[in-house]
């Protein structure tokens, strides 16, 4: 077993113990948590591939920005323990068999998939954070410039709903 | 190095466990981490193919992927403090203005 497959195996039981972690948590406050060690464990895979860009984009932007304004709105609203009904049982018991079936489904698509495409790393991992500000600044220029607009266009809609009407 | 099916088959995994949450979370503020979750999932899978090609078009589509979820999570955390605010109450059931 290599060193790359160890910490791979190491990280990927991390993100799936956190998911799981998410799912089965009854308070949001711990469920916010959990998702921030899965986004950890996943920008730690991210490294791995050679992805350094996304990666410390993944650890400021989710597990900074996005996962603070989870937090900050769950104690704003101090959101207690989630109350179960008739209904959330029955969401319970139909929801899990049918995400396992569509996690099998895809897993199967893709272990059946014949063309096992190996690594072919280390022509890309010199100088990628270089070769993405190019492309995001020649060929995606105008969808980045897009993105700010969205983000300008969601700046104003959040305060406007948040605002208390007079 | 690590075969790109293993990150797949983990990206799977982790965005079925984001379905069963969506599923069957009840907590307004844990169905929204959940599709956080799901954007996770396909963001690995994006990484993934993007090195065992060779070709960093996956990586910018993972930029332009966390941009957009950083603008939905502000409107929808201001939509689900309007929520909270007009009913008094984070359970979904309670949020039922739409249903016949």
């Amino acid at each position: 077993m290599t060193p790359q497959l160890l910490i791979f195996y190491v990280l990927a039981a991390l993100a799936v113990i956190g998911a799981l972690s998410l799912i089965l948590q009854k308070h949001p406050i711990h469920s916010a948590l959990s998702l921030i060690v899965v986004m950890v464990a996943l920008a730690g895979l991210y490294l791995l591939m050679g992805a350094e860009f996304v990666a410390a984009v993944q650890i400021i932007v989710y597990g900074g920005a996005i996962m603070v304004l989870f937090v900050f709105v769950i104690m704003l609203l101090n959101a207690g323990v989630e109350e179960h009904t008739n209904f959330s049982k029955l969401a319970g018991y139909l929801g899990v068999p049918l995400g396992l079936a569509l996690t099998a489904f895809i897993a199967a698509a893709i272990a059946r998939s014949t063309e096992t495409v190996q690594a072919a790393p280390p022509t890309l991992s010199a100088q990628t954070t270089q070769s993405i500000s190019h492309m995001i600044f020649k060929q995606f220029v105008y969808p980045f410039e897009l993105t700010s607009f969205l983000i300008l266009v969601a700046i104003m809609g959040a305060i406007v709903l948040a605002q208390r009407e007079k | 190095m690590v075969p790109t099916n293993y990150y797949v088959i983990l990206s799977a995994i982790l965005f079925g466990l984001g379905v069963i949450a969506f599923l069957f979370k009840r907590n307004i503020i844990s169905i929204f981490m959940s599709i956080e979750l799901m954007l996770n999932a396909v963001n690995l899978a994006f990484v993934a193919f993007s090195q065992s090609h060779g070709n960093l078009d996956g990586q910018i589509f993972v930029l332009f992927v966390i941009i957009v979820a950083a603008a939905e999570a502000a409107v929808g955390l201001g939509i689900i403090i309007l929520i909270a605010r007009n009913r008094r109450s984070l359970n979904v059931e309670r949020v039922d203005l739409l249903k016949l």
